[in-house]
């Protein structure tokens, strides 16, 4: 999918990067694309470095991950029947992790084009991190809705006010264990007979193989 | 005393006049609304406009007046309630006060006014009132900035306005709107009187400030911050809907038509044709169809004046209220200003 | 969030109902010191429910913030519950102008993820369609841009010429604005037989329109002293805040997804220009999206020329499970930079998505860039930025 010439400068400056980052990096890995996992009180200023050294000047976005599997499983569950146990072991993805949840954030060099997905992960007992929006002006307002989407507090954030969500808003959406309650409500597809489709298909829609 | 309605008697007189002012109000609205607004613009934008209502949508007025007449009448709850219901009537009433000032034929007028050209500007500046009423009254944000936006323009677009007016007085010599007309047709221009002394030649600059100049008096685009549909949703009217905000709609129109009206008594000639074509040499002199005729040139004048404003209407973007200010003060006064100068100096060389 | 009888007492539920009331009326208060004026979120210049709460002195804004999350759907814990053929009937409702756009990078990011390609044929073929709601969505851009600043005229001229191309997808897709037409691993359909021709005419078409608004529009004086110089945006502002798109470019970024990132669609198969602007005004934004519709007919054309023939699907089993793993896509698209960050842990469906919407970022810089401009430059700097609200609340 990546054609040849456009991994070779990616190669060059994974070099650079690890390079530039020092002891705040923790991990890394590189599939077509660099991931890299940075200390958590390390997290601004690897941050800082990479806009100022390397020249990521460019800010894509913020966010967070919830490892931890669903124990709503995708609200297929039938209400009459008693929860199936699930695996809610947590398992982080690439670049490794030790925590629950994980904050990400996606930034880019505007000459070399460049991009580089930076994870961090944040503390499972008190989840806080520090606010990057002096390094980057765009995280004030993806920190705002990472913060009211996952809990995570954003430590020197200007205006933590809730972005999407009414000010009153209680819990925390993004998290799996706050459960979708359009599907609490009615399980996916329902407790309905459903017909099959014309043609002759043996499965019936919305049955799995 | 008009010649005309001698031998009727007085209640009768009264009566045409009031029937007179309506229809020549409301006449030109409904045909400038109908011809303009619900045709020429829709062909402007490449569609068919109302096409239901009557053959080919003729009918789409009294459809629309009828809507807006059975609508309910919504009063804000803040609103200073008095003054709110006055303010579309203010706006009417200046329309109805103007058009006695035009004259529609050689016997047809309402009143013959020795200063024709004072009262009507005076008169048109009670809009004014009537907007800054409906902005202030409606205790909405949006109506207040609108009403605020309109006070600033309707008052910077005035004075070009009146000094347009200026060089059209000093060439014709009177303020009295009747003789202007006869004034323009009877004259003639470096000795051909084939064409009459239309003043729209001679003061070219002056009508076309005049012209610039009752495009922001009707707050038209692209003079129409106090509307600015995009941003104030509807300026002053925000707040009226119904009844209400069907006079705001007539006044609007037929504004327009009056003071094309008054352009066309102005710079075009008026209720007349050059006299040079029938011989005529002075007003006694002219025959008792023309008090027929008149009034239908002096539509056919008004409607290609008005077709010009809403032209512009249609294509242009609007201004922002600080360059429209600008544009009035540090560009039309001045220009206006120097066509006085220049007018009085030609008029008193030759 | 609903109040139950017997959740709250009384003088809560009122208080609970005022606190509401107060966050959506109108304030009425007439303050001498400045007037809080509530721009939507139903207005006529916000393009769906935006909310701008602008503090104001006299006609100049003090400050001014937007308030999201009036559409909000939460689409990110919606796609958790979905497999994956059925996240993109969602996403479909992101940027709904120009709605196959979205689809896309997160077909895309799946395929990454399967390590799967799609045909070269299905390539060229998402890549036209792909340009064509480019074209649907900024031509209402422009007509749009008219009616914010006052010119009624030129936005049915956008409408009437943006029905030939929601025709043309309409034929192949079987949807003018949401055509679900993606499918893992390729195409859902190919293309009507007489698209291609139909497709060159409509082509030639839009670049008269392209031409007409041109003239009707970007050459009017009026609109060049109400757009050049408002809401600059200096080059590093623009980084920062993560602005894409034709926003990017107009302040001189020379970035632009579809030659930058090497992925399996047709761009790079054609010749195209990529337009910047160094000013970082309004008027530069308009324009270049301007000169990228006309680029965009080019290279649709192009594209007509040389499609391959060839299979529009490739070889995928019927249930589609994703591999373990996180892929990042984002692609060039109409509105900015969309990209999505998919996690699989081998499942039906994503673990996790993070779309990444372009207007949110761009409506992010609204708070430090409409400090001090005039009530009618709000209008005109949000129209020149061109948000859908569905990109900024998802």
């Amino acid at each position: 999918m990546s054609t040849p010439s456009s991994t070779q400068p990616r190669i060059t400056s994974v070099a650079e990067v690890k390079a530039a980052l020092g002891d705040q990096l923790v991990d890394s890995f590189f599939k077509d694309d660099l991931w890299l996992r940075v200390r958590t009180d390390a997290w601004k200023s690897s941050m800082r470095t990479l806009r100022d050294s390397l020249g990521f000047h460019y800010f894509c976005f913020l966010s967070a991950i919830d490892w931890m599997p669903s124990p709503y499983g995708r609200g297929e569950d039938d209400p009459t029947e008693p929860t199936p146990e699930r695996d809610t072991t947590i398992r982080q993805g690439y670049a490794g992790g030790t925590t629950r949840l994980q904050v990400f954030a996606r930034v880019g060099n505007p000459i070399t084009h460049v991009g580089v997905t930076v994870k961090v992960d944040v503390p499972d007992d008190s989840p806080r991190i520090e606010s990057i929006h002096d390094v980057y002006a765009g995280a004030n307002w993806h920190e705002r809705e990472a913060h009211e989407m996952f809990g995570i507090v954003f430590d020197g954030h200007p205006d933590p006010r809730n972005i999407y969500l009414p000010g009153d808003f209680e819990g925390h959406p993004l998290r799996k264990d706050f459960p979708l309650l359009a599907r609490m409500v009615k399980p996916w597809p329902g407790i309905v007979d459903v017909e099959p489709l014309p043609g002759g298909d043996e499965t019936a829609a919305g049955e799995e193989q | 005393m008009n010649p005309l309605l001698a031998e009727i008697p007085y209640w009768g007189q009264s009566l045409l006049r009031v029937l007179g002012g309506l229809v020549a109000v409301l006449l030109p609205a409904g045909t400038i609304v109908y011809v303009f607004l619900f045709k020429m613009m829709s062909f402007m934008q490449s569609r068919l406009g109302p096409m239901e209502a009557g053959p080919y949508g003729s009918m789409q007025l009294f459809a629309e007046v009828g809507k807006w007449l059975q609508k309910e009448d919504i009063v804000p709850e803040r609103a200073d309630v008095r003054i709110f219901k006055m303010a579309p009537v203010i706006v009417l009433l200046s329309t109805f006060l103007l058009v006695v000032a035009v004259p529609f034929g050689p016997d047809a007028w309402f009143t013959d006014f020795e200063v024709g050209v004072f009262y009507a500007l005076a008169v048109s500046s009670v809009s004014v009132l009537g907007i800054l009423v409906a902005g202030w009254a409606s205790a909405n944000k949006y109506s207040l900035l609108g009403g605020l936006r309109a006070a600033g323009q309707l008052i910077a677009y005035e004075l070009p306005m009146v000094l347009a007016v200026m060089g059209v007085v000093i060439q014709a010599g009177t303020m009295n709107l009747q003789k202007i007309v006869v004034a323009q047709n009877s004259g003639s221009m470096f000795g051909f009187d084939a064409m009459g002394h239309p003043y729209v030649i001679s003061q070219f600059v002056g009508f076309v400030i005049f012209m610039i100049a009752i495009q922001a008096e009707l707050t038209q685009a692209p003079f129409d911050m106090p509307i600015a549909e995009s941003e104030l949703v509807s300026g002053y009217m925000t707040e009226y809907s119904g009844f209400r905000f069907l006079i705001f709609f007539i006044g609007e129109f037929a504004t327009a038509g009056v003071f094309a009206m008054i352009a066309a008594v102005l710079f075009l000639g008026g209720w007349g044709v050059p006299f040079a074509w029938f011989g005529w040499t002075s007003i006694d002199d002219i025959d008792n169809w023309m008090n027929i005729a008149g009034p239908i040139i002096v539509l056919t004048k008004m409607m290609l004046l008005v077709f010009i404003i809403m032209w512009i209407r249609f294509s242009y973007p609007r201004l922002r209220e600080d360059q429209l200010q600008r544009f009035a003060w540090k560009g039309l006064i001045p220009l206006a200003l120097a066509n006085i100068m220049v007018t009085s100096i030609l008029k008193v060389a030759f | 969030m609903s109040i139950t009888e017997n959740a709250l007492g009384d003088r809560q539920r009122l208080a609970y109902i005022a606190s509401q009331a107060a966050d959506s009326r109108l304030n009425v208060e007439l303050e001498t010191e400045g007037m809080t004026l509530n721009i939507g979120p139903q207005h006529p210049a916000t393009h769906g429910t935006l909310r701008i709460i602008a503090r104001l002195d006299g006609e100049q804004v003090v400050w001014a913030e937007p308030s999201c999350g009036y559409m909000h759907r939460g689409y990110e814990k919606l796609a958790e519950v979905r497999t994956y053929p059925q996240v993109t009937t969602l996403i479909n409702r992101i940027d709904w102008l120009g709605s196959f756009a979205n689809e896309v990078p997160f077909v895309l990011a799946a395929e990454k993820l399967m390590e799967i390609e799609a045909p070269v044929r299905a390539q060229y073929i998402r890549t036209i369609l792909f340009e064509l709601s480019r074209i649907a969505n900024v031509s209402l851009f422009l007509g749009d841009l008219g009616v914010q600043l006052g010119a009624i005229t030129p936005v049915f001229f956008a409408f009437r010429d943006r029905e030939y191309v929601l025709n043309l997808i309409e034929s192949a897709t079987g949807g003018r604005f949401h055509p679900n037409f993606d499918r893992i691993g390729g195409l859902k359909d190919d293309l009507p037989a007489g698209w291609v021709d139909e497709a060159r005419a409509v082509m030639k078409k839009l670049r008269g329109f392209c031409d007409q608004i041109e003239d009707l529009l970007f050459g009017n004086e009026i609109f060049q002293s109400r757009t050049r110089g408002i809401g600059v945006v200096p080059r590093d502002v623009a980084l920062q805040y993560g602005l894409s798109g034709a926003n990017l470019r107009a302040s001189g970024v020379d970035w632009d997804l579809r030659r930058d990132h090497a992925l399996p669609m047709a761009w790079n198969k054609v010749a195209w220009k990529v337009w910047t602007h160094p000013d970082g005004d309004s008027f530069a934004r308009c324009w270049i999206r301007l000169q990228e519709t006309r680029e965009s007919t080019k290279i649709v054309d192009q594209l007509l020329d040389s499609i391959p023939a060839g299979p529009v699907m490739a070889k995928v089993p019927k249930i589609i499970k994703v591999p373990e793993g996180e892929a990042w896509v984002s692609t060039e698209n109409p509105l900015g930079e969309m990209g999505y960050y998919v996690v699989s842990r081998g499942d039906l469906g994503p673990f996790r998505v993070k779309i990444r919407s372009a207007s949110f970022n761009n409506i992010s810089i609204t708070p430090w860039l409409l400090r001090g401009v005039y009530v009618p430059d709000i209008v005109t700097i949000l129209a020149s930025l061109y948000f859908i609200l569905g990109d900024i609340d998802r």
